[in-house]
């Protein structure tokens, strides 16, 4: 079981409380559409994936990258069990979906840079190395039930 | 690697960054520092309390370093050779460059947090595949 304290619960409680879950999903995925292209591997039925306005622009990129983060919102509310919440997650990313565990990582960095992008100066060094484990955290359990 | 039009973007993003780029460099450390404590077993001598000399020192060196990098894109590899042996043979920092992986997230993150929505993803994704390069090149020499 992860331990959190009181100053990285409030860390993320705080920033998730201002963040816009459609824009900011959106966001990372996109990026990672774009940062990494071979993640488009994943999306190839989400039609026009050829630039980043393209990405950026696609609607079934958008309304995915609400889903993930959505998702992501689940694990905030089980900080101490996130293991057990991305269970099904994890079995569905590994055996249908046949993604690779280091994706996780990279979206998980790219959704700091977002959020960095976001909250400019307030996204502290110590609300950085809050969210950076938050996402290592999250990475991990979805890596837990692969096989 | 590095394609004109990422390099150009590169070019024009550390334009911004030049009038600022000692204090990127310092706030990238105490970020990697303060979010991978692992990092900071290269650096046993150094006071880490925050606004050090030997922080703010290593800051601007670190970033010095890559607006050199910025500068000869064209030819890293010799750019950056000195760096290369010293990372390789006398610092030996992780082989899988997975801590220099750590230092490009936390340099992207001051850069976030500073340039908002200029560090679009088209710079996002031309500056990240840059560190990456730079990266390799340090790990070139290790064996």
């Amino acid at each position: 079981m992860v331990h959190w304290t009181a100053e990285e619960k409030q860390f993320i409680t705080s920033v998730w409380g201002k963040v816009n879950v459609e824009e900011c999903g959106a966001e990372a995925l996109a990026r990672l559409l774009i940062v990494y292209p071979w993640t488009q591997r994943f999306f190839s039925s989400f039609g026009n994936l050829s630039s980043p306005t393209a990405i950026v622009g696609n609607p079934k990129v958008r309304a995915h990258g609400k889903k993930v983060l959505t998702s992501f919102g689940e694990a905030i509310k089980n900080l101490d069990n996130i293991k057990s919440t991305y269970t099904k997650l994890s079995e569905l990313h590994c055996e249908k979906l046949h993604v690779d565990p280091e994706n996780f990582r990279l979206l998980g960095d790219i959704l700091v840079i977002v959020l960095a992008a976001h909250f400019s100066k307030d996204f502290t060094p110590g609300c950085q190395a809050t969210w950076q484990k938050l996402v290592g955290v999250v990475a991990h359990a979805l890596a837990y039930k692969y096989h | 690697m590095l394609t004109a039009e990422e390099k150009k973007l590169i070019t024009q993003i550390w334009d911004k960054v030049k009038p600022r780029q000692e204090e990127f460099g310092v706030e990238a450390l105490m970020r990697l520092f303060t979010a991978y404590p692992t990092t900071k077993t290269y650096f046993p001598h150094f006071d880490m309390s925050a606004g050090s000399d030997q922080i703010r020192g290593h800051g601007k060196k670190v970033a010095a370093a890559l607006g050199n990098a910025v500068s000869n894109m064209n030819n890293l590899s010799q750019a950056l050779s000195e760096l290369s042996n010293l990372h390789a043979y006398n610092l030996r920092v992780d082989p899988s460059r997975f801590a220099l992986q750590l230092l490009s997230q936390c340099f992207q993150v001051v850069l976030a947090v500073h340039l908002g929505k200029d560090y679009s993803p088209e710079v996002h994704s031309a500056f990240d595949k840059f560190l990456s390069a730079v990266a390799a090149v340090l790990a070139e020499k290790y064996r």
